[in-house]
C-alpha cells in the first residue's frame, strides 16, 4: 500500500505529539511547576530552549506537559463522545421505532444549543476536574457522533445486500458486526480524527478561558492563558501553543482525509 | 447535391480518468469516426454503455461532458468547423443552429423557473424571434407534440407536469429555434413503455414536419428504426457499422450488428403446469405503512415447480411490491402465501430457516446487493455455512462448482464485487441464490440495469439453470421482450391487480383486454412502419397523458 | 391553507418548542448535577450559615419545578432576575453588553459573509486550480487553530509589533462616535472574519458547485447563454437557499466565537459577562446568558429553513 506525502507528513508528526505525551517526564528538562528563573519571560536560551513564562518557569517543559494533558483529556474525551454516540448511532438505526425517534429528537435538542454555552452553564455549578471536563466535553460531542454513525448506518442498512443478510435469516448481531460496521468503520476512523481535532480545540478553549484544566497543572490553553498579558508588551510565548495545537491538529487532519479518500475511492472504483 | 448539415470526420474524443490508487491520466475514449448528416435526415447512433455515443453527440455542438475533451478531427455545420471556432461562435452555434434533448427532462428542466421560459429562452437570446413569436411558436409545438392544454402548459413548472410530457416539452425547447440540427440523447428511455410510444411519436411528427436533421441516440434498435434513415452501430469508441435502417435491421452484415438486431429472440416453448403449485399467492391485499391506499388489491397467482412466471407491468403497477409480501418483507392486509405446500408466516421474522433457504431472491442492482467489503468466495460461500455447515474444503469444493455453473472459473474466488463487470456481478448474485439449494428464486428486474447482450447472457443462464436445478422462477419485469423470453406463465399487473393471467400463450393471444392490449402493443418491433402501424390501430390512453 | 403557510407555521412552532426544552434544559445543567449548589458556589471552607443564607437566596429550598416555572414566567415577562454577586438587575446589566456584542458580530458579518460568498465563487470558478486550491488550503488551517490563538496572532503582530490597529478593545465606548468605535474593534471583527471565513467559504463552493453540477446548467449551456447568464439565470434561484444556509449556520457559530473572542480583546460584550460569571459561579445570570446565546442559535437556525421552504420551487407552486 502506497501512503501519500501528506498522509505520510500526518502520521509522522501524530505519532511524535503522542511519543512526546507518553514520555514527558523523560523529554521535559524540568518539571512542569518548578521555577527556574528569577526573571519573567527571560528569551529563549541554550538553558531554556523556548525561554520562560511569566514567573519563570520552563515554557518547553510546561508545552511538553501541556501536551500531555491536552492530548490525554482530548483523547479520553474522544473515546468517550466515539463509545456512546456510535452505540447509540447503530441501535438507534437498526431498532428505528420509538428507539430511533427518542434519542433522535434528544440529540436534536442538545445539538440546539451550541456545546460551548452549554459546557459554560454546566460547568458554573460543577467542580472543574479532569474527570468533570471528560465526561461534560465527551457526552456534548457525543451528539454528532450519533448523527454520523446513525445516518451512515441507516445508508447501509437501506442497501440491498442488507436485504439479502435478512432474508437468508441472519441474526441481528450478525449484521451489525458483518454487514454494517465493515462499511461504516472508515468513515467513522476519519470522523474520529476530527472529533479528536475538535475535542483538543475545546478543552484549551475551555482552559483558556480559566474554566479547564486548572494551574498550576499545565496545558496548552492555559498556557496561552498565563502568558497572554505578555503579548501586549511583545512578548510572543502565548503564540507557542497555537504552532503546536496547529501542527496536531493539521496532521491529524492529513490521516483523517486520507482514510476518507481511501474509503471513497474504494466505493466509487468500477469493474 | 448540397453540403451534408453535419459532416464528421475522424472525430477522436479522450477524457481524464481517475483510477484509485493510481495517478490520473488520458484515455481515447472515441477513436476515429466519421460520418455525413444530410438536411431532414435521422441518423440513429446506436451502442451499448461506454459506446461513445452520447459523447459523439455533444460534440456536435463542441461540448464535453465533465472531463472530456475532443482532442481531434474535424465537426461540419453548416459549412463550419465548429472544432475551429471561437468560444464565442460555438455559443452562437448552440441554441440556434444545434440543439440538444437530453434523457432526463426531469433533470435538465430548473426546477425553479416556468416551462415557457425556458422553452423559448435559446430562440430569445439567440436573437431567432421576439419573445412573443418565439412564445407563439412554443404553443404551436405544443400542440403538435399532443401537449394538453398547450396554451397554458407553459406557465406550469416542471415538477407540475408529468415525466412524458415534460420529455415533449424539452423536444419543444430543442425545436423552438428553428435549428438546423437537433440532438436526441435517449430521449425516451426514462419512460414508461406505454408512454414511450407517444412521446418517440411525437419526436417523428415534429421531426417530419420541420424538416431538421436529427442525430437520434439510443441503445434500443428497434427504437432507433421507427424515427431513423441511417443507422450508425458504434461499440468501444469505433464504428462497427453505418448504412440504411433497411439494410442495418433486414441485412447486417457485422458480426455486432447481428447480434444486436437478434438479440430478443431467446425461443423457450411453455412448459404445462403439472402437480402442486410450488407457490401460491392467495388474496393478497397490501399497502405500505402510514399510507391510506392499497398498492395490491385481492392479487391471486401460482407458480409451479420448475417453472417462470413472469408478472409484467409499468412503474407504480405493484409488482415489485408483491415480491415483499412473498419474501415476508411487507405483511399483507389480507390473503395468505402458500409455499411448498405449508403457508408462510406474513411476517419474516416468523418464517423458518428452511422457509427461507427455499426462496431465494435475486435484486436489479447486482452493484448494491452485494456487500464490497466481501470477496465473491464470501459471498457465495455464506448461505453454504448458514444453511448446511459447510466449511474448509467442502465448502470450497461447492463455491467452485457454483462458480463453474455461472460461467465463471475459480480465480473470481478472492475478487471483490467492484472488480467484476456488471453482468459478472449478477452472475455471483445468481450463484449465491443457487447455494441455498432452493425450490424458488425471484428475480426483480435482474436484466433491466444491464446492455442487451449482456442481459441476453443473463437469461440463456438463468433457463439454463433452471433446468440443471429445477428451480422455480418469479420474475418481475418491465419488459415483455424478457417475458416472451423465458415465461411460462404471465401475470400482467395494473394499478396494484392482475389484469389479466394465465399460461403464455393464452395472455399473449388475443382477444386482449384494452390494458394488456395497450402495453403489449406499445414494445418497439424491429421492423420498419411498426410505429404508425401502432398508432393507427390504439384502443386505450397511455397513462402518461 | 397553502402548503408553504403551513410548514412555515411549523417551523417556527418547532422553534418555538426547541426554544422552550432548551430552557428547560439549560434549568436542568445548573440544577440535577451531584452534590449541593450553594457548596460547590461557596467551596469546601464555607459556613453552614453562608451556605443556609445562599440556599434560601437561590431558592434552593423550593423544589425544583417550582423554581423553574417562576424563573421560565419571569423570563417570559422579560425579568432575568438578579445576579447573586452584585445584586444588580440582570436584565439591565445584560441589555447594553448585548447591543455591544450584536455590534461586534455585525460587522464581522458585514465584512464575512460578502468576502466568503465572493471568494466562494471564486473557488467555483478557478476550480481544481491555485486559487481553488490556496482556499482549501487556508480552510484546513483556520479550522485547526483555535479562535483565540488567531486573536493573539493578529493582535501580537498588527497590534503590537507594527502597531496599526488597538491591540485590545478596551479603548471601546459605547456611546463613542461610530468610526472609533469602529476603530476600536477592527482587530476582534478581523478576528471573527478569519474564524467563519473559511467555512463559509467551503461551504459556499460546495453549495454553488452542487447546483453547478445539475443537468439543467448543461441545458442552459447547450442553449448558448454565456457564463455570467448561466450563473445569474439559472444557477443563483437555485443557490440561493444553500447560500443562506450556509450563511446562517456560520452566523450562528460567530455567535459562540464571540464568547471567546471578547475575552481575547477584553471587549465588555455578553460573552465576557457569560465567562466571567461562570468563574463566580453566578448561577442566575449564566442561566439568562445562556438562553440568550441558545436563543439566538435556535433563531438564526430557523431563519435557514424558512429561507429553504420559501425557495422551494415545488413548495412555492403546488400540483
Amino acid at each position: 500500500m502506497r501512503i501519500p506525502l501528506a498522509a505520510a507528513i500526518g502520521l509522522f508528526f501524530t505519532a511524535l505529539y503522542f511519543l512526546a505525551a507518553i514520555f514527558a517526564p523523560l523529554l521535559a528538562p524540568y518539571g512542569y511547576a518548578e521555577v527556574v528563573s528569577s526573571g519573567y519571560w527571560d528569551p529563549p536560551s541554550a538553558e531554556f530552549l523556548l525561554g520562560t513564562d511569566g514567573i519563570g518557569r520552563d515554557l518547553l517543559s510546561r508545552m511538553i506537559y501541556g501536551g500531555r494533558t491536552t492530548i490525554f483529556v482530548a483523547t479520553a474525551a474522544t473515546i468517550l463522545s466515539f463509545t456512546t454516540g456510535s452505540v447509540l448511532g447503530f441501535l438507534a438505526a437498526v431498532a428505528g421505532g420509538w428507539v430511533d425517534q427518542l434519542l433522535s429528537r434528544f440529540v436534536d435538542l442538545l445539538m440546539s444549543i451550541p456545546s460551548l454555552i452549554f459546557a459554560l452553564v454546566v460547568l458554573s455549578v460543577m467542580p472543574v476536574t479532569l474527570p468533570v471536563l471528560v465526561l461534560v466535553m465527551g457526552l456534548l460531542d457525543s451528539t454528532r457522533v450519533f448523527r454520523l454513525s446513525r445516518a451512515v448506518a441507516v445508508d447501509i442498512e437501506v442497501m440491498d445486500y442488507v436485504e439479502a443478510a435478512r432474508l437468508r435469516g441472519e441474526k441481528t448481531i450478525w449484521i451489525i458486526f458483518r454487514e454494517i460496521l465493515p462499511n461504516a468503520l472508515s468513515p467513522l476512523v476519519a470522523e474520529m480524527g476530527l472529533r479528536f481535532i475538535f475535542m483538543v480545540l475545546f478543552v484549551s478553549t475551555l482552559s483558556f478561558l480559566g474554566l479547564g484544566i486548572q494551574p498550576p497543572q499545565a496545558d496548552w490553553g492555559g498556557i496561552v492563558k498565563e502568558n497572554a498579558e505578555g503579548i501586549v508588551y511583545g512578548i510572543p510565548a502565548a503564540l507557542m501553543p497555537a504552532f503546536a495545537i496547529a501542527t496536531l491538529a493539521i496532521s491529524v487532519n492529513l490521516v483523517a482525509d486520507w482514510v476518507l479518500n481511501r474509503t471513497t475511492s474504494l466505493k466509487g472504483g468500477r469493474g | 447535391m448540397s453540403d451534408p448539415q453535419l459532416k464528421v470526420r475522424d472525430l477522436k474524443i479522450g477524457a481524464t480518468v481517475y483510477p484509485p490508487g493510481e495517478k490520473p491520466h488520458d484515455i481515447e475514449i472515441v477513436h476515429g469516426v466519421s460520418f455525413d448528416l444530410e438536411k431532414g435526415k435521422v441518423l440513429g447512433l446506436i451502442g451499448e454503455s461506454g459506446a461513445g455515443k452520447s459523447t459523439i453527440g455533444l460534440a456536435a455542438m463542441a461540448y464535453g461532458r465533465g472531463g472530456v475533451k475532443i482532442t481531434g478531427g474535424e465537426v461540419w455545420i453548416n459549412g463550419r468547423d465548429v472544432l475551429k471556432s471561437g468560444t464565442g461562435d460555438i455559443r452562437k452555434l448552440r441554441g440556434a443552429e444545434v440543439t440538444y434533448v437530453s434523457q432526463s427532462a426531469a433533470a435538465s428542466f430548473n426546477p425553479a423557473k416556468k416551462i415557457l421560459d425556458q422553452v423559448v429562452e435559446a430562440a430569445v437570446e439567440q436573437k431567432k424571434f421576439s419573445r412573443k413569436q418565439a412564445e407563439a411558436r412554443a404553443r404551436e409545438l405544443f400542440d403538435k407534440l399532443g401537449l394538453p392544454n398547450p396554451d397554458t402548459i407553459g406557465d406550469r413548472y416542471p415538477h407540475q407536469v408529468s415525466g412524458g410530457q415534460l420529455q415533449r416539452c424539452m423536444t419543444a425547447l430543442a425545436l423552438c429555434p428553428e435549428p438546423d440540427l437537433v440532438v436526441f440523447d435517449e430521449p425516451t428511455t426514462a419512460l414508461d413503455v406505454t408512454t414511450q410510444i407517444d412521446v418517440l411519436m411525437a419526436i417523428k411528427a415534429a421531426i417530419r414536419g420541420t424538416g431538421v436533421a436529427a442525430l437520434y441516440i439510443t441503445h434500443d434498435l428497434a427504437v432507433v428504426a421507427q424515427v431513423s434513415d441511417d443507422i450508425m452501430v458504434l461499440r468501444h469508441g469505433n464504428m462497427v457499422e453505418y448504412g440504411s435502417v433497411d439494410q442495418i435491421i433486414n441485412a447486417p452484415q457485422e458480426d455486432y450488428t447481428q447480434a444486436l438486431v437478434s438479440v430478443r429472440s431467446i425461443e423457450h416453448a411453455e412448459k404445462a403446469s403439472t402437480g402442486d403449485p410450488v407457490l401460491s399467492v392467495r388474496n393478497i391485499t397490501a399497502r405500505y405503512k402510514g399510507t391510506q391506499f392499497d398498492v395490491l388489491h385481492n392479487v391471486n397467482v401460482d407458480l409451479y415447480p420448475g417453472q417462470t412466471l413472469a408478472v409484467v407491468g409499468e412503474s407504480g403497477s405493484g409488482k415489485s411490491t408483491l415480491a415483499r409480501v412473498i419474501t415476508g418483507l411487507l405483511p399483507p392486509r389480507e390473503g395468505e402465501i402458500e409455499f411448498a405446500g405449508r403457508t408462510l408466516s406474513a411476517n419474516l421474522a416468523g418464517r423458518s430457516r428452511e422457509d427461507l433457504r427455499e426462496l431465494q431472491m435475486i435484486y436489479q442492482m447486482a452493484d448494491v446487493a452485494m456487500n464490497p467489503r466481501q470477496t465473491v468466495g464470501t459471498i457465495i460461500g455464506r448461505p453454504l455455512e448458514f444453511y448446511f455447515n459447510m466449511s474448509g474444503k467442502e465448502k470450497r469444493k461447492r463455491i467452485i462448482e457454483l462458480l463453474d455453473e455461472i460461467e465463471l472459473g475459480e480465480e473470481f474466488m478472492d475478487r471483490y464485487p467492484a472488480e467484476l463487470s456488471g453482468g459478472q456481478k449478477q452472475r455471483v448474485c445468481i450463484a449465491r441464490a443457487l447455494a441455498a439449494k432452493p425450490k424458488m428464486i425471484i428475480c426483480d428486474e435482474v436484466t433491466s440495469a444491464l446492455d442487451p447482450l449482456v442481459a441476453d447472457g443473463i437469461l440463456k443462464l438463468l433457463l439454463n439453470l433452471q433446468k440443471i436445478e429445477d428451480v422455480a422462477f418469479l420474475f418481475i419485469t418491465h419488459d415483455l421482450a424478457t417475458v416472451r423470453a423465458i415465461s411460462d406463465t404471465i401475470a400482467v399487473m395494473y394499478q396494484g391487480k392482475v389484469q389479466r393471467y394465465g399460461s403464455k400463450t393464452q395472455v399473449l393471444s388475443p382477444p386482449f383486454d384494452d390494458y394488456t392490449d395497450l402495453l403489449l402493443s406499445s414494445v418497439p418491433e424491429m421492423r420498419l412502419g411498426w410505429l404508425e402501424e401502432v398508432i393507427s390501430h390504439r384502443k386505450m390512453e397511455s397513462a402518461g397523458n | 391553507m397553502p402548503l408553504v403557510i403551513k410548514l412555515l407555521a411549523q417551523r417556527i412552532a418547532l422553534g418555538l418548542i426547541l426554544l422552550f426544552l432548551v430552557s428547560g434544559l439549560i434549568f436542568a445543567g445548573t440544577i440535577i448535577l451531584p452534590g449541593d449548589v450553594a457548596q460547590s458556589i461557596l467551596g469546601q471552607s464555607a459556613t453552614p450559615e453562608a451556605l443556609a443564607n445562599l440556599r434560601a437566596e437561590l431558592g434552593l429550598n423550593e423544589p425544583a419545578l417550582q423554581r423553574y416555572l417562576s424563573w421560565l414566567g419571569g423570563l417570559v415577562q422579560g425579568d432575568l432576575g438578579t445576579a447573586l454577586t452584585s445584586g444588580r438587575d440582570i436584565g439591565e446589566s445584560i441589555s447594553q453588553r448585548l447591543s455591544n456584542t450584536l455590534f461586534l458580530a455585525f460587522w464581522a458579518a458585514i465584512v464575512a459573509v460578502p468576502l466568503a460568498i465572493f471568494l466562494g465563487l471564486l473557488a467555483v470558478r478557478f476550480r481544481e486550480r491555485w486559487p481553488d486550491k490556496a482556499i482549501s488550503g487556508v480552510t484546513l488551517a483556520s479550522i485547526s487553530i483555535p479562535e483565540f490563538l488567531i486573536g493573539y496572532v493578529l493582535m501580537f503582530f498588527f497590534g503590537v509589533k507594527l502597531g496599526w490597529f488597538y491591540p485590545t478593545a478596551t479603548a471601546f465606548r459605547p456611546d463613542a462616535a461610530l468610526f472609533d468605535k469602529l476603530e476600536s474593534i477592527a482587530l476582534p471583527v478581523a478576528t471573527l472574519t478569519l474564524v467563519v471565513l473559511a467555512h463559509m467559504m467551503r461551504m459556499t463552493r460546495a453549495a454553488i458547485l452542487n447546483v453547478m453540477q445539475s443537468a439543467y446548467i448543461e441545458t442552459a449551456e447547450l442553449k448558448g447563454l454565456n457564463g455570467l447568464q448561466v450563473i445569474v439565470r439559472h444557477a443563483l434561484p437555485n443557490a440561493i437557499a444553500p447560500i443562506v444556509n450556509v450563511v446562517m449556520l456560520n452566523l450562528a457559530y460567530l455567535v459562540v466565537g464571540v464568547v471567546v473572542i471578547e475575552v481575547v480583546f477584553v471587549y465588555p460584550g455578553m460573552g465576557q459577562y457569560l465567562v466571567d460569571s461562570v468563574s463566580k459561579r453566578d448561577v442566575p445570570v449564566v442561566q439568562a446568558c445562556g438562553i440568550i446565546f441558545a436563543a439566538v442559535y435556535i433563531g438564526m437556525n430557523m431563519i435557514a429553513d424558512i429561507v429553504s421552504i420559501l425557495s422551494n420551487p415545488r413548495l412555492r407552486h403546488p400540483k
